[in-house]
């Protein structure tokens, strides 16, 4: 095979849950499907789902792709699969996974459980080892995690492509993962396959463009483009694969058929995704150099990415940690008529000087008024306090502004606004030796 | 300016934004090599600043990708602390390119039509 065909099903938790089994129908010759689950924070959230139940802290949606890849896996159908849907708990991710797979008759396929992301223990450690050192500073603010310490719910290491790579060569069809850098989901079926070296930076700064293009799904195949309003049957986007060649380059496509297009626009946009310095994207396969890349429209939806060039990974992991920050709401009215928009910031004066009187003022809030004004603006306040029964009363104060507001006050029907939990992000970096990484098969 | 037009950023090209914890960043393409001259000379960080000022924007630093004829603006603090703790609606960023694609740029006569999309 000269190419691996790398599809993304699933550009972050919550995207649609039929992508997988579409993908699979429509593009026959796809080697491996990777889904990526993970946001900065979504860890906070799987915590707390752990906190109420043990065998929890994964993404449970990934089971329901599993189930609908099994007729695919039934007729004899090569598809492996790479994921972090893993999250806290990869492990039982994995065991669930192969419980499905064995009640679909499907029992040969072998599942993987990626771990030793979690560097929780270790800074816990450190913290009380070193008590006069600031430690494990966050990576803008240069502060030491200790001013959070107390409040720290997870924290995990981006580990590498290397341990999927250590699962695929011990035959897994499935490798489910904890915290992985993104990219790594691509850069891993690729190293498997071509034999590449740890030090073939090129091919591996290759591969982690493909993966960065395609990590995000159909952000890639119209999703989010400036002339999205051109893109056709827009209900039936299709979500990406990189076609990878041995050097590393690719060819982005999507399956034919399918809705959406891919063209040199939607991928320089991709390219220039949530990145800093292009001359220095950080992964812990490489450090890849975007200013090489040239980007080529080979028309019908197909756009070769070539160029890519690397040097050595930094030295140190990024880590993402989470803490309990507080809590939050955020409630909307609609405001039609003229000055519509000074009747809303009235109306935001108005809510927070109730609280201030019923010595319920918050530590944080800010009113906006969308839409810019005219005749019919959406009011949106929302507050945030370490204290829950603040949060609460605010989101009594609305609706009585549905009386005693101004005219043409609507859009309320939705109710009460609901307090959320806020999870602070703390990015920092750990030492490579400091994160034990651990490839399990799982029977 | 004699001879130049007031254009929007969206007649010359596309954008995309994203969030980089309490920052965001903006990628801006240029629709044809030569409106990507006429940017890396016009739209210079201190433009873009003054641009999201109002927002609370830090420091804008400009990386140039002339491969791509793209420039990439780092916008740092932007967010209002950024993900789960920001109180703004837009708390990833998602629509700060599409923000800019409306700033307001003096484009002499003579070079709007190589810059417009229709001649990539």
């Amino acid at each position: 095979m000269t190419t691996l065909r790398i599809a993304n099903a699933q550009g972050f938790w919550g995207d649609s849950v039929d992508a997988a089994s579409k993908l699979a129908a429509g593009a026959p010759d796809v080697d491996f499907i990777t889904l990526d689950y993970l946001a900065e924070v979504s860890m906070s959230i799987l915590a707390k789902q752990r906190q109420r139940d043990p065998s929890a802290g994964y993404a449970r949606d990934f089971l329901h792709v599993v189930r609908s890849l099994v007729p695919f896996w039934r007729e004899g159908r090569r598809l492996r699969i790479v994921t972090n849907a893993g999250g806290l708990n990869p492990r039982q991710c994995a065991r669930e996974c192969i419980r499905i797979l064995r009640e679909g008759a499907s029992p040969e396929l072998m599942v993987a459980a990626v771990s030793g992301d979690d560097v929780l223990p270790t800074i816990l450690e450190d913290l009380e080892r070193y008590p006069r050192q600031g430690l494990f500073p966050h990576l803008e603010s240069g502060e030491s995690i200790r001013s959070i310490q107390d409040r720290l719910v997870t924290a995990n290491a981006y580990l590498g492509a290397a341990p999927i790579v250590e699962a695929l060569q011990r035959g897994a069809d499935v490798v489910i993962t904890g915290r992985v850098s993104d990219p790594s989901l691509t850069v891993a079926p690729c190293v498997a396959h071509f034999g590449w070296k740890p030090d073939d930076y090129d091919r591996l700064a290759g591969a982690t463009v493909a993966g960065h293009l395609i990590e995000c799904g159909t952000q890639v195949t119209g999703g989010n483009w400036t002339n999205w309003l051109e893109i056709p049957d827009a209900a039936n986007i299709g979500f990406p694969i990189a076609e990878v060649s041995a050097d590393g380059s690719c060819v982005i496509g999507k399956p034919i058929g399918t809705g959406g297009c891919v063209n040199a626009q939607t991928v320089k946009e991709q390219l220039l995704y949530e990145i800093g310095d292009p001359g220095r994207y950080l992964s812990p396969d490489a450090t890849v150099s975007f200013l090489t890349l040239n980007v080529n429209d080979l028309q019908n939806n197909r756009v070769s990415v070539a160029g890519a060039t690397g040097g050595p990974p930094p030295a140190t992991y990024k880590v993402s940690a989470t803490y309990r920050a507080g809590y939050r709401a955020a409630g909307m009215l609609t405001i039609i008529g003229q000055d519509a928009a000074e009747k809303g910031r009235r109306c935001g004066a108005i809510i927070l000087e109730r609280l201030r009187q019923a010595g319920a003022e918050p530590r944080r809030t800010n009113v906006e008024c969308l839409g810019g004004g005219g005749a019919e603006v959406v009011l949106r306040v929302s507050v945030a306090d370490d204290r829950r029964e603040i949060v609460e009363r605010f989101t009594r104060e609305l609706a009585p502004l549905i009386t005693g507001g101004p005219p043409g006050v609507t859009g309320y029907a939705e109710g009460r606004p609901v307090v959320h939990e806020v999870f602070g992000y703390w990015p920092t970096t750990i030492e490579r030796s400091r994160a034990h990484r651990v490839v399990e098969m799982v029977r | 300016m004699t001879g130049a037009r007031s254009i929007r950023l969206a007649e010359i090209a596309h954008a995309r934004s994203g969030d980089k914890g309490a920052g965001a960043n903006v990628g801006v393409i240029a629709y044809t090599p030569a409106g990507y001259e006429f940017l890396r000379e016009t739209l210079k960080a201190d433009v873009v600043e003054a641009f999201f000022k109002p927002l609370g924007v830090g420091t804008v630093v400009r990386y140039e990708l002339p491969n791509l004829g793209a420039l990439n603006f780092l916008l740092p603090n932007i967010l209002d602390g950024g993900g789960s703790v920001s109180l703004c609606v837009d708390a990833q960023g998602k629509g700060l390119a599409q923000r800019l694609l409306e700033l307001h740029l003096d484009v002499p006569e003579l070079q709007l039509k190589p810059f417009a999309r229709e001649n990539r």
